[in-house]
C-alpha cells in the first residue's frame, strides 16, 4: 500500500476552555480526495490552519512527504508543496488576475529577490500563468484587477494560484462557498480531475459536491473525528446521521 | 487605462526636465539662489524616493526615516571634520573629503543600522510598526544630542564642501548636477525594483501578506530587504543634504523630519515613480513662496496637507494622471 | 547616593509617569474605541496649558485657569473631532498619521500667531506652594506631590467610569464591536465625540498641571506626545491598564536612568567619560526598553496578542 502524503496524528488545539481540535488523526493518500465535513464551529478551519502552519497546535504531529512540519511557517510549508485556498478569497487586490498567478509562478521558481528584469516582460512567468488561467477558464479576464472580479471568478483565481504552485497536496477550504449551482458543478468536475495531480484535503459544506467527489470522508464534530470512511459508510453511519445529518431515526 | 499611463509619463518627463532646466537657466542668469533651491528639492526628493520603496511599494509606514537621513548627514559631517583636522577616522584609516567614499560610508552605515532596526520593527505591524520605527529614530536623535564629540545639540559645521573628482562642488551648479544624477539613478532603481520579481512580492505583501506567505514567499524577508535598501537611499540623500547646508545637526534626525519625508511622498503621490519629486517640489516651493509672504507658512502647509489627505489621496500626480495601476 | 535623593528622584519619576498617564490614557482610549492614532494629542496638551495660563493671568486664580484648561481642551477636541477626525476612522494609519501631523502644524502655528513665540508663565497656586519633608532628610515640592495625587485620582476615576457607568459600558462595547453598539441604538457619532473630548480634557489637564512647572510655549506638547506614544506602545495600545503601567515604568526608568546610569558607569570608567556615556545612554534608555519589549512582545505588555 502506498505511503500517505499527509499524516496528521493526535492533533490538539485549545482556545481557552474550548477544545477546537481534540485528538484528530487523518491520512491523505496519493490520488485521493479526502473530505472533511462537520457542522459550523466543528473546528474544520482551525484544523486547516494548523496544517497550513498559521496556527500552532498544542500537541500532535503533522508529517508531509515524510517530513515533520513542526517549526515550519506558512511560507516554508507552501514551498514544501502544500498549497491552500482560502474560505474567503485572499488575493492581491490591486494586481490583475494574471499578476496574482505570476506571483505564485515566481514563488515556485524561488526567485523573489531578483531586482532587475521587469516581470511584465518575463515570458517564463507570463506564459505558465496564462496557461493556468486558461485551464481554470479565466484567460479572458487575465488583465482585470482581482478587486474587480466577480465572486465566482475570485474562487477560480484562488484555484489557479494553488495550481501554479504545482503542489504535492491541496488544502481547499470551502472552494464552493458562495458559488451558484452552475459554478459548483463546473468546479466539481474540475476537482475530480485535479486529484490525479495531487491529493486534496477538502473542507466543504456542499454535500452534493462532497458525495460526488470524496474517496473518503472524515466527520468532525466539536473538534473530534466521530467517523471516517467511504461515502457509503458515512451515509449509513448512525452516529453521523444523529450528530450531523440531523436524522431523527 | 492607457491614457492615464501616458499622462503620468508626460507629467514625469515634465517634472524631470523642469527640475533640470530651471537651475541651468538660473545659473546662466547669475541667480545661484534658485540653483540652491533646486538642489534642496532634488535632495529631499532623493530622501523621499528612498522612503517610497518601503512606504509606497511595501506599505511600511516608517516614521523613523529621519534616522537614516541624519546618519548619512553625520557620515559626511564627521568624515569632513576628521579630514579637516587631519585626524585618522576609523581603525587608524585616514579620513577623506572625497564624496564617493563618503557616500559609500553613508550608504553602508545606514544599511548596517537599518538591518537590526528593520529586523526588530518588522516583527510588529500597524501602529506598533509606526511607533517602533519612531522610537529607534528618537534613540539616535537623543544620542546625537547628548554626545558632545560631534557638536551635540549645536550640530557640526562642514567648513569646506566635500569634493568629487573632476567636479567643482563648491559651485552651486556642478553640485546640483551631482545631486540630480544621484536622484535619477535612485529613480531608475525604484522603477527597476517596482517592476521586478522582488517588487511584485513586495507590493503583493502590502496588498495581502497572507496570500504572499501562502504561495511560499516569506513577507518578512522581502520587507526587510526593502527596508534596508530604502534606508540606504535616504542615507545617501542625508550625506548630500549635509554638504548642501555645510552643516549637520540633530534636527536632521528629528521626528519632524521623518514626518516631512512622509508628507513629501503623499503630497506628490504615494508609490509613484515621481511622487517624491513632485512632492518635494511642491513642498520647497510652498516653503519658499508662502514663507516669503507669511512667517506662518506651516499653518497653510498643514491645511493643504489636511486637504490632500482628506480629499485628494492620490497627491499631485494622482490629480494629473489619475489612479495608479498595476499591469 | 543618599536615601533622600533616591526618594526624591523616585517621586520625580512617579510625577513624570503620572503626567504621561494623563496623556496616554486619552491616546489609548481613542485608539481602543475608534482605532485612531492621534498625533495631535500633544496640541491638546498645549491648548490646556495656554488656556490655564491665560485665564489664570486674567482672573488671578490658578483654579479657574485649571477649569478653563479642561473646558478649552475638551472643546478643541470636540471641534477637531467633528470637523476632521471623524473622517479618519475608516482610513488607514498612514492617513491618520498625516492628517493629525497636519493638525499639529495648524495648532502650533495658529497658537504662535495668536500668542506669539514668547513663553507664558504660570505660577503654582499659593495653596500648593512649599515643600514637605522626606524621610531621610530633604524636602519635596508639595505641588509635584499634588500632581501625583491628581494622577492617581484620575486613574481611579477612569477605572470607575469604564467599569461602573453607562458611558463606560458603551465604551467597552465600542471597543469590542462597533456594529453591535450601533445596533443597540447608541448614537455612535456622539459617543466618539465624547470619548475624544474626554481624552482631550485629560491631555489639557496634564498640560495645565505641567505648565506651572515649566514654561507654557508652542511645541511643549511634542516631547510629551512622543513619550506618551512610547508608553502606550509598551503597555499595549488600547489598554488603560497598560497605559498606567507603561507610564509609571517610563517615568521612573527615564528619571532614575539619568541619575543612576552615570553613577553606575563611574564604577567602570573615569568620571568624565562615565558622565558622558551615562548621559547619552540615559537619554536613549526608554527607547531601548521599548524596543526590547516590542522585540519580545510585539503587541506590548497588555495588548491583545495576535
Amino acid at each position: 500500500m502506498a505511503e500517505p502524503v499527509l499524516t496528521i496524528r493526535e492533533l490538539e488545539k485549545s482556545f481557552g476552555a474550548l477544545k477546537a481540535t481534540d485528538g484528530v488523526s487523518i491520512d491523505l493518500m496519493p490520488g485521493e480526495i479526502h473530505a472533511l465535513i462537520g457542522p459550523n464551529g466543528a473546528g474544520k478551519s482551525t484544523l486547516i490552519h494548523q496544517v497550513s502552519g498559521s496556527i500552532k497546535p498544542d500537541r500532535g504531529t503533522i508529517h508531509f512527504l515524510g517530513q515533520d512540519m513542526a517549526g515550519l511557517d506558512v511560507a516554508a510549508r507552501a514551498r514544501f508543496g502544500l498549497a491552500r485556498s482560502f474560505q474567503t478569497s485572499s488575493l492581491a487586490q490591486e494586481f490583475s488576475a494574471l499578476r496574482n498567478v505570476m506571483l505564485a509562478v515566481q514563488a515556485k521558481q524561488g526567485s523573489s529577490l531578483r531586482v532587475f528584469r521587469p516581470v511584465m516582460r518575463d515570458r517564463s512567468l507570463i506564459e505558465p500563468a496564462l496557461a493556468i488561467l486558461e485551464r481554470v477558464g479565466l484567460a479572458g479576464r487575465a488583465h482585470v484587477p482581482a478587486a474587480e472580479l466577480s465572486h465566482g471568478e475570485r474562487r477560480q483565481l484562488e484555484i489557479a494560484i494553488a495550481l501554479a504552485l504545482e503542489p504535492k497536496a491541496f488544502l481547499l477550504d470551502e472552494p464552493m462557498a458562495g458559488m451558484g449551482p452552475e459554478g459548483s458543478k463546473v468546479l466539481t468536475g474540475f476537482l475530480d480531475d485535479l486529484r490525479h495531480e495531487a491529493p486534496i484535503l477538502l473542507v466543504e459544506h456542499d454535500m452534493d459536491a462532497v458525495f460526488a467527489l470524496a474517496d473518503r470522508i472524515s466527520v468532525l464534530v466539536y473538534g473530534r473525528i466521530i467517523a471516517s470512511g467511504t461515502v457509503e459508510e458515512i451515509r449509513n453511519d448512525p452516529e453521523v446521521r444523529r450528530a450531523y445529518l440531523g436524522d431523527a431515526a | 487605462m492607457k491614457a492615464t499611463g501616458a499622462r503620468e509619463i508626460i507629467a514625469n518627463a515634465t517634472i524631470a526636465l523642469l527640475l533640470l532646466a530651471v537651475p541651468l537657466a538660473a545659473s546662466a542668469m547669475g541667480e545661484p539662489f534658485y540653483v540652491t533651491l533646486a538642489t534642496r528639492i532634488t535632495i529631499l526628493a532623493l530622501a523621499a524616493a528612498g522612503l517610497n520603496i518601503a512606504l509606497g511599494l511595501g506599505g511600511l509606514v516608517s516614521f523613523g526615516h529621519a534616522a537614516f537621513f541624519g546618519l548619512g548627514g553625520y557620515a559626511a559631517g564627521i568624515m569632513a571634520a576628521h579630514a579637516f583636522n587631519a585626524e585618522p577616522f576609523f581603525l587608524g584609516l585616514d579620513s577623506t573629503t572625497s564624496m564617493p567614499v563618503i557616500w559609500l560610508v553613508a550608504i553602508v552605515t545606514c544599511g548596517l543600522v537599518a538591518l537590526p532596526i528593520g529586523a526588530i520593527s518588522l516583527r510588529t505591524s500597524g501602529v506598533y510598526f509606526i511607533m517602533i520605527t519612531l522610537a529607534f529614530a528618537q534613540m539616535i536623535y537623543y544620542f546625537a544630542n547628548s554626545w558632545p564629540a560631534y557638536g551635540g545639540q549645536d550640530g557640526l559645521p562642514i567648513f569646506i564642501r566635500n569634493t568629487f573628482p573632476g567636479v567643482n562642488t563648491a559651485q552651486p551648479l556642478p553640485f546640483f548636477l551631482l545631486c540630480y544624477a544621484a536622484l535619477l539613478l535612485a529613480l531608475l532603481m525604484f522603477w527597476s525594483l517596482r517592476n521586478s520579481r522582488f517588487g511584485a512580492a513586495l507590493q503583493a505583501a502590502r496588498q495581502n501578506s497572507v496570500r504572499v506567505s501562502a504561495v511560499g514567499i516569506a513577507p518578512f524577508n522581502v520587507r526587510l530587504v526593502a527596508f534596508v535598501i530604502s534606508a540606504m537611499v535616504t542615507g545617501l540623500a542625508g550625506a548630500l543634504f549635509a554638504d548642501l547646508n555645510r552643516f549637520v545637526s540633530p534636527s536632521m534626525l528629528s521626528w519632524h523630519m521623518s514626518g516631512e519625508l512622509i508628507v513629501l511622498i503623499v503630497l506628490g503621490g504615494i508609490g509613484r515613480l515621481f511622487g517624491p519629486v513632485a512632492g518635494a517640489m511642491l513642498f520647497v516651493l510652498l516653503e519658499h513662496f508662502l514663507g516669503g509672504v507669511t512667517e506662518r507658512w506651516q499653518l497653510f502647509l498643514g491645511l493643504i496637507l489636511l486637504g490632500v489627505v482628506l480629499f485628494a489621496r492620490g497627491g499631485l500626480l494622482g490629480m494629473i494622471a489619475g489612479k495608479a495601476r498595476h499591469g | 547616593m543618599s536615601l533622600a535623593l533616591l526618594i526624591e528622584q523616585l517621586l520625580n519619576g512617579l510625577q513624570l509617569g503620572v503626567m504621561l498617564f494623563l496623556m496616554a490614557a486619552g491616546l489609548t482610549l481613542i485608539f481602543g474605541v475608534m482605532g485612531l492614532i492621534n498625533l495631535a494629542h500633544g496640541s491638546l496638551y498645549m491648548v490646556g496649558a495656554f488656556a490655564c495660563a491665560i485665564v489664570a493671568a486674567a482672573t488671578g486664580s490658578f483654579w479657574i485657569g485649571l477649569a478653563a484648561s479642561l473646558v478649552a481642551a475638551a472643546a478643541a477636541g470636540a471641534i477637531v473631532e467633528v470637523t476632521v477626525i471623524r473622517r479618519l476612522y475608516d482610513r488607514d494609519h498612514l492617513d491618520q498619521v498625516l492628517a493629525t501631523f497636519a493638525l499639529i502644524l495648524v495648532f502650533s502655528e495658529g497658537t504662535r500667531w495668536v500668542f506669539g513665540s514668547f513663553p507664558l508663565y504660570l505660577d503654582i497656586p499659593p495653596l500648593l506652594q512649599g515643600a514637605v519633608p522626606l524621610p531621610g532628610g530633604g524636602q519635596y515640592q508639595l505641588y509635584r506631590l499634588a500632581i501625583i495625587g491628581v494622577g492617581i485620582a484620575v486613574a481611579i476615576g477612569l477605572y470607575l467610569l469604564i467599569s461602573r457607568t453607562r458611558l463606560g459600558m458603551r465604551i467597552r462595547a465600542g471597543e469590542s464591536d462597533r456594529e453591535m453598539i450601533a445596533a443597540l441604538g447608541v448614537d455612535i457619532k456622539t459617543l466618539y465625540t465624547v470619548v475624544f473630548a474626554l481624552g482631550a480634557a485629560l491631555a489639557g489637564l496634564a498640560g495645565a498641571l505641567v505648565g506651572a512647572l515649566q514654561s507654557v510655549q508652542v511645541g511643549m506638547g511634542e516631547p510629551v506626545l512622543i513619550l506618551a506614544f512610547v508608553v502606550i506602545v509598551i503597555g499595549g495600545i488600547g489598554s488603560i491598564k497598560g497605559a498606567l503601567f507603561g507610564a509609571i515604568l517610563v517615568g521612573v526608568v527615564d528619571t532614575m536612568g539619568r541619575v543612576l546610569l552615570p553613577q553606575a558607569l563611574s564604577l567602570m570608567l573615569p568620571p568624565s567619560q562615565a558622565g558622558l556615556v551615562g548621559g547619552a545612554l540615559a537619554s536613549m534608555l526608554i527607547y531601548i526598553v521599548m524596543a526590547l519589549i516590542l522585540a519580545f512582545r510585539p503587541s506590548g505588555l497588555f495588548g491583545a496578542q495576535s
